[in-house]
Order: C-alpha cells, then sequence, then structure tokens
C-alpha cells in the first residue's frame, strides 16, 4: 500500500497532465491503470486503491490550497488550482527572491550577487 | 541603584551603536568565523539584557535597594493595591517601556518562528510533489529547473538539500559534493536558528543599526563556516569553481566561451541568480572567494582568548549587576 505522500503525488501528477476536471472514480481508475504495466517507480501506487482512499487524498490536497472543487456537481470534479509550471516558478521565486525573511528560511549555497561580483567570478572562472 | 542604571545604559547604548560597527568593519571575523559567531550572539543578548535593565532598575530606584526587593516591591503594588505614591512619572514610564520592549522582543521572537515555519511547510509540501529524490542520499532532492541553485530547508528531520538540475548539468561530482557538505553543515551546525534569532531581532528593532549589521555578518559568517567544513573534504579550487560556476549563474556556456579569453560583457539573463539585485547578502560571496583565494590564519590562540573572554564579560557583567545586590542583600 503506497504513503498518503506517493498517493498525493500521484494524482497530483495525474491532475496536472490532464486537461479538464477529474471525479476520484476517474481519478482511481487512472492510478489503476498506472499500475499494470511498468514496475518502475510510480507502478505500485494504485493497486487495490478504494475510492475513499482518492478522496482523503483529494481533501488533503485542497486543504493544501494546491486542488480545487467544482461547485454545485455530484460527484465532486477536481482540478489542480495552478500548473506544475506555476508551482516550480513560486518554489523558485522563494529561492531566488528578496523577501526579507528568505534568508531565515532557507539557506542559498550563493545568495545574491551583484553585477560586478558575477562578472569578476566569470573572469576567475576562465583562469582555472 | 542609580549607578547600576547608569552603566547598564552606557552599556546598552555601546552595544547598540558604536561596538557593532567596529565590529561588522573588522578583518578578522573572516579568519575565525565561529569566535566571531559568538561575539555577535554575545552582543545581541547582552544588548538587549542592558537596555532592558536599565530601565528596571531606574524605574525600581525609589522602592527598592536592588532589582530583587524592587520587583517584590512593585509585585506588591501591582498585585494587592498597595500606594505607587513613590514612584514619579519617569519611574513608571521607565517600567513600562521595559515590560512593552521585553513583550516586544518575545513576541517578535514567536512570530517570526510561526512565520518561518509555515513558509518552510508550505515550501517543504511543494518539493514532496515536484522534486524527485536524489541519488545522493535521503535528504537530498532534485527540482527540474534550469538556472544553477543549490539550497537547504532546514525542518528537524524532515530537513532536505536540494539541488536543480541545471546545478547538476554544470558542476562536475567533486564540485557537487562540495555543494552538497557545505549544505548539510548549515543542517548540521544549526544555523537556522542563528538566523531565526537576528533576523527576529532585526525585526524587532529595525532602527537599530546593531541589528541589520547583526544580521548581515551573521548571514556571511555562517557561509564562511560551511566553506570551511566543505573544504575538510574537498580541495579549494574545486569548491572555488563550484562558488564561482553558480554565481555567475549561467550554466556551461560563458565559461566555455571564457575559456578561448574573450569576456563577454553582462550578458546575463535577468532571470538567473546571477543578475538578482543584491539585498543583504551582496557582498557575502566576494568575501568569500577572496577569503578562499588569500586565506590568512586563524586568530592566534591568545586572541581567541581574549575575544571569548569578552564574550562571557558580555554576559556576566549586566547579569551580575543585576542579581548579585539582591541575592547578597
Amino acid at each position: 500500500m503506497a504513503s498518503l505522500g506517493e498517493l498525493e503525488r500521484a494524482v497530483m501528477d495525474l491532475l496536472w497532465a490532464g486537461q479538464e476536471a477529474a471525479t476520484a472514480n476517474t481519478l482511481r481508475d487512472l492510478l489503476a491503470q498506472s499500475t499494470q504495466p511498468q514496475d518502475g517507480t510510480v507502478g505500485h501506487v494504485g493497486k487495490d486503491l478504494a475510492v475513499t482512499t482518492v478522496l482523503t487524498v483529494l481533501s488533503r490536497l485542497e486543504r493544501k490550497g494546491l486542488v480545487e472543487r467544482e461547485r454545485g456537481t455530484r460527484p465532486h470534479r477536481y482540478q489542480a488550482v495552478s500548473s506544475r509550471a506555476d508551482h516550480t516558478a513560486e518554489l523558485m521565486h522563494e529561492v531566488l527572491g528578496s523577501a526579507p525573511d528568505r534568508e531565515a528560511v532557507l539557506a542559498r549555497f550563493i545568495g545574491s550577487v551583484t553585477d560586478n561580483e558575477a562578472e569578476t567570478l566569470r573572469k576567475l572562472l576562465g583562469r582555472s | 541603584m542609580f549607578w547600576t542604571s547608569y552603566f547598564l545604559a552606557v552599556l546598552a547604548i555601546a552595544l547598540a551603536w558604536p561596538v557593532p560597527i567596529l565590529l561588522s568593519r573588522a578583518q578578522w571575523p573572516a579568519r575565525s568565523p565561529f569566535t566571531a559567531m559568538l561575539l555577535w550572539q554575545a552582543i545581541a543578548l547582552a544588548g538587549g539584557l542592558s537596555m532592558i535593565g536599565a530601565m528596571l532598575v531606574y524605574g525600581l530606584e525609589p522602592v527598592g535597594d536592588n532589582l530583587v526587593s524592587g520587583l517584590r516591591a512593585l509585585a506588591g503594588m501591582v498585585f494587592n493595591n498597595a500606594p505607587t505614591t513613590d514612584l514619579g512619572f519617569w519611574h513608571i514610564f521607565a517600567l513600562s517601556a521595559a515590560a512593552l520592549l521585553t513583550a516586544h522582543l518575545v513576541f517578535t521572537l514567536l512570530l517570526t518562528y510561526y512565520k518561518i515555519q509555515r513558509q518552510r511547510r508550505r515550501h517543504r509540501e511543494l518539493l514532496d510533489l515536484l522534486a524527485s529524490p536524489s541519488s545522493d542520499g535521503p535528504g537530498t532532492m532534485v527540482l527540474n529547473v534550469d538556472s544553477p541553485v543549490a539550497y537547504c530547508l532546514p525542518g528537524g528531520a524532515r530537513s532536505v538539500t536540494v539541488l536543480s538540475d541545471g546545478l547538476m548539468a554544470a558542476l562536475e561530482p567533486a564540485e557537487l559534493r562540495a555543494v552538497l557538505i557545505h549544505e548539510n553543515a548549515h543542517l548540521s551546525q544549526r544555523h537556522h536558528l542563528l538566523l531565526w534569532a537576528f533576523a527576529a531581532w532585526r525585526q524587532a528593532l529595525p532602527w537599530l543599526p546593531t541589528t541589520r549589521l547583526a544580521q548581515e555578518s551573521v548571514n556571511s559568517l555562517i557561509e564562511m563556516l560551511a566553506d570551511d567544513v566543505a573544504l575538510k573534504t574537498e580541495s579549494k579550487a574545486t569548491l572555488i569553481k563550484a562558488i564561482a560556476i553558480v554565481a555567475s549563474g549561467s550554466p556551461a556556456t560563458p565559461a566555455a566561451r571564457l575559456a578561448f579569453g574573450e569576456p563577454g560583457p553582462s550578458d546575463v539573463d535577468p532571470s538567473q541568480p546571477g543578475a538578482t539585485g543584491g539585498t543583504g547578502s551582496a557582498g557575502t560571496t566576494a568575501s568569500r572567494v577572496s577569503r578562499l583565494l588569500s586565506p590568512r590564519p586563524p586568530l592566534s590562540e591568545p586572541l581567541r582568548a581574549v575575544v571569548l573572554a569578552c564574550c562571557v564579560l558580555l554576559l556576566a557583567v549586566p547579569t551580575a549587576l543585576l542579581l548579585v545586590p539582591g541575592l547578597l542583600g
């Protein structure tokens, strides 16, 4: 049985790949399909998966603000709030941005570099 | 009592302005970053202690011979409705200011902690979905991003070091190891706790020169400490090269062109980290590299002992002035 973390990842991958909103049933079927052929990393995720488990995963993702539910339809249809690229950009903005407490949140190998510094370093690189 | 508050006030002012400016301009911290880090912590703690202590001692002067009896008398006034006629306006003002400052510092510390934790949790949640685990170990993840980026996200047992695809492509295995050791040093030496405390201090008293200088110095000192750990296993040339490649922000191509002796003028893509305008940590990279290129010996043993003695005195003297008369009396 896959962990909730792995399932969240697999569900998000499906939602990011798919064009339109999907119900928990559809997602469960897609997850089960992905188990058939490969023996790879994602392969073991969806085997014998209950729809309630998928719903649990979806509500966790909804709480995290990653997934939204279409109102008024039954069964509920879910879709990703933003694309994979948008979320990656959000991460990079936090890493590279100049938010005042960024330095306390995470430690970068190289902090902000001025143009002069970058130039000096590139010359250095050419020399070595 | 009066002289105590006078002395503490002078100490507080010295630690708030001239001392940090001198220390931030000194050259020796790059030679012994760990010792310098201890001194910054002592300055920050002693500064806060003497600031609050000076106001407290001044305010309690009419009601007690020392801090302990003064606080006891004050507690009597607050809780038992004893007459406050002994305290003049300025005494009450000083006491209120001491109480407010203490509450402000504690509150800011907690609020900063909460904010940092929330941002880290959110970041971690996204990483779990977007990054793939690396072959370098359980605490390492790889993010599908083209620019060379490496950072660590502290979080106890769930601490993680993140590398970008661009970084893995741009660096040789040894350089990559140097980066990983550097980032893991941040985690194992608990640098995030220092960053939290100094970030909170600056947040609480942004108008005080010492808070900004201290935060900038601490930011650059932890990088030097982590570099020193990396140097234990990787060569200096490797580390410098890794820093230069990541800092110049562009994988492979400019380096290759430079190898032919053509110093392409600022053709940095604005989205690359090399071009992000410097805030706060600007200058850190240059001082790190110059420290690696022309290393100077660490402070001598006696000098380090002197600095450590200063740290101890900075903390012991205000504490003793505040507490000892009461405990003896």
